[in-house]
């Protein structure tokens, strides 16, 4: 069925097609739609689930990490400053090896306070040991949703959907809704080997020596490793059954492209209108957009990269003291094994918008120099 | 002779717990009346460590351990998912110290009271931070030595009366329980497991490392406690409080600081400062236990 939907409500009903069975969740702008239909999808009924309504994002992961460890399938929502109220728990759920799926909703940190998109919000959760996966329509929205807990219940390990506050969140797009049946049989029901169990009673989570404690860790990482291939799989069957297909990485013109610039999020579209305005004119620009940032797909990116001379780095955010985020992790995907020069420029933090014209200047800036002349560039700044 | 309370156990002799340790005797009394069918959340507390270590466990129920602040919205969610799963026979319990429940996690307390989840949330009271090394909470007693209240400089500040909070919530049954007094424990909690809702039981739980006390004096402590009336044990079902053991003449305050070290600094002019607190505080419950 095809609906016209705003981004959060693709959420709502990417939920109920998952039959997500407890969702806890607390309010916050951009982030409430998802809640409020999913509240109404469940007093009617429409969805066999409990909604604990708490009193807090600390206690909504808490609530969701009880109800994953008895084997209950959970999602929760949230955005910026619940996120990192949350953040003890995050790394909580992927320690506890914990398939929850969350969506978050990038918004700019306070203070100064904004409800405008940026993705300091997820990007400073990037060690807790979730999934991170960055969506540029309402479509894929609903469609990762349904990937994401393929994945983490395969490899359990927690997975954030994270789409931009506003240019996502609030913008209607026309969605294609799947049949539930159809989803039933691209998502099998959970089933979680390390519940919580009276009939089988165990202890989860106790106090742990050096003997034993970096074997936990060890096995997190070897369960992101194992997501990555499980992801590019969960798209192609996603694709092959319901018509999208999604990987890792989504690339847009960049086979002959002499300037590849990297997005992720909602940025992509602008930047492909940009490209191909730009292919007119002879420019051979592409765009990679990135999709999937934890586990990082080194080999996906690389694979892109590889032909480009230069490489330009859109990145709405900023690793204080550092570089943008994105920008980072490109170099370390490069590094050793493709040369081309990498532009990072740091663009519409806490919702600035990013029109063509901005692509444009930095696509041209960054033409004109045979390498960066600096680490990065703040675009459009007032000094 | 004919024992007083079940002769089944779900804690075995293999725990972490010191000499005469209130928490373990809590534990052992309550799974006897809860029972195999439930599921236990733990936040940081003294009982992360009585468990034992990973893998072991000296528990015979599935256990959860989670963040200090977490226990009531961890066992909310368990309840949750016991729900939807078809599970409602298992009996959901948080299990904290006091700095968990008075302190750090008050607000989740809070909100699992507000929504009436059904659990139990039992608080083992030592009156502060024993695991860490005897810091101060917000239940730990005016007058008290702890290492962030040197003798100098001992607790100026009441105990927090988290009962009352608790009360606050309209919930359908709380109360207030010594591990000197077992029976007492087992028969509230029965009586709790047969009440749908938030069930909160707040037991005093004597703490010889924290309370500078003899471990053999541990119960006796907890005894004096009820017995001196600075911890009543009482139970408040649908808001109607009463008194399950009647205390007419109450020993005197200094019967049971004088047992403990944390305390020893105290000159008479504070002990009867504490005496005049305690007095205070049973004649405010008495009015509430005679309905007035």
């Amino acid at each position: 069925m095809k609906k016209v939907i705003m981004g959060n409500h693709a959420l709502s009903y990417g939920a109920m097609l998952a039959r997500v069975q407890v969702i806890s969740a607390y309010p916050i702008t951009p982030q409430t739609q998802v809640v409020e239909l999913l509240s109404e999808i469940v007093a009617d009924k429409r969805l066999a689930a409990e909604f604990i309504k708490v009193e807090s994002e600390h206690s909504a992961m808490a609530a969701c990490i009880g109800a994953a460890a008895s084997g209950a399938r959970t999602f929760t929502a949230t955005s910026s400053q619940g996120l990192a109220l949350m953040h003890e728990l995050l790394h909580w759920a992927a320690g506890a090896r914990l398939p929850i799926v969350m969506a978050d909703i990038n918004r700019a940190m306070a203070p100064p306070w904004s409800i405008w998109t940026d993705q300091n919000d997820s990007l400073s959760q990037r060690d807790t040991g979730w999934m991170q996966y960055y969506c540029q329509s309402n479509q894929e929205v609903l469609d990762t949703l349904l990937q994401a807990y393929k994945v983490s219940e395969k490899v359990l390990l927690p997975a954030m959907i994270v789409l931009d506050a506003f240019s996502l969140s609030h913008t209607y797009e026309n969605v294609d809704i799947p049949d539930i049946e159809q989803v039933d049989k691209y998502l099998p029901p959970f089933v979680y080997p390390y519940k919580l169990d009276p009939q089988q009673p165990h202890t989860f989570g106790g106090l742990t020596t050096p003997e034993w404690y970096m074997e936990f860790r060890y096995k997190i990482q070897a369960a992101m490793e194992q997501a990555l291939p499980l992801v590019t799989q969960a798209g192609k069957e996603f694709g092959d059954q319901f018509g999208r297909h999604y990987d890792t990485v989504d690339p847009f013109m960049v086979d002959d492209a002499e300037t590849v610039l990297v997005t992720s999020g909602t940025a992509a579209s602008t930047a492909r209108y940009t490209v191909e305005q730009l292919r007119r004119k002879g420019v051979k620009v592409g765009n990679l957009r990135i999709r999937l940032f934890r586990p990082f797909p080194f080999a996906d990116v690389r694979r892109h990269l590889k032909k480009a001379k230069r490489v330009i780095v859109m990145d709405r955010n900023i690793s204080f003291g550092h570089h943008g985020i994105f920008a980072q992790e490109v170099k370390s995907a490069l590094y050793g094994h493709v040369d081309a020069p990498v532009f990072d420029y740091i663009v519409g933090l806490g919702g600035r918008d990013i029109f063509p014209a901005t692509i444009e200047n930095i696509i041209a800036r960054s033409q004109k120099a045979k390498k960066p002349s600096q680490d990065m560039h703040w675009v459009e700044v007032k000094e | 002779m004919k024992p007083t309370l079940p002769t089944a156990e779900y804690m075995s002799p293999g725990h972490l717990a010191c000499q005469g340790c209130g928490a373990g005797i809590a534990m052992r009394v309550t799974l006897k009346a809860i029972g195999p069918q439930s599921i236990f959340t733990f936040p940081a507390c003294c009982w992360t460590v009585i468990d034992g270590p990973f893998p072991y466990s000296c528990l015979e129920v599935p256990l959860l351990h989670v963040a200090f602040e977490t226990t009531a919205a961890s066992a909310a969610g368990i309840r949750a998912a016991m729900k939807v799963l078809g599970r409602e026979d298992v009996v959901v319990c948080g299990w904290a110290g006091d700095g968990g429940t008075f302190d750090i996690g008050i607000q989740a307390l809070s909100g699992a009271a507000e929504r009436n989840d059904d659990i139990f949330y039992f608080c083992y009271d030592n009156e502060a931070y024993m695991n860490t090394g005897i810091q101060r909470s917000g239940a730990t007693p005016y007058g008290a030595w702890t290492t962030t209240t040197p003798v100098k400089h001992f607790k100026k500040e009441r105990k927090k009366s988290i009962d009352d909070i608790v009360w606050a919530h309209k919930v359908p049954y709380q109360a207030t329980a010594s591990v000197a007094f077992p029976e007492d424990l087992y028969k509230k909690v029965v009586k709790a497991k047969g009440i749908k809702g938030f069930k909160f039981i707040h037991i005093i739980s004597p703490c010889p490392p924290g309370w500078k006390s003899k471990p053999e004096d541990s119960v006796k402590l907890a005894r004096l406690a009820v017995q001196t009336g600075i911890f009543p044990l009482y139970e408040v079902v649908d808001g109607i409080y009463s008194q399950t053991l009647k205390t007419p003449n109450r020993k005197p305050i200094l019967d049971y600081l004088k047992l403990q070290g944390r305390f020893r600094h105290l000159t008479d002019k504070d002990v009867a400062e504490v005496q005049r607190m305690v007095d205070q505080r049973y004649a405010e419950l008495e009015k509430r236990f005679s309905g007035n």
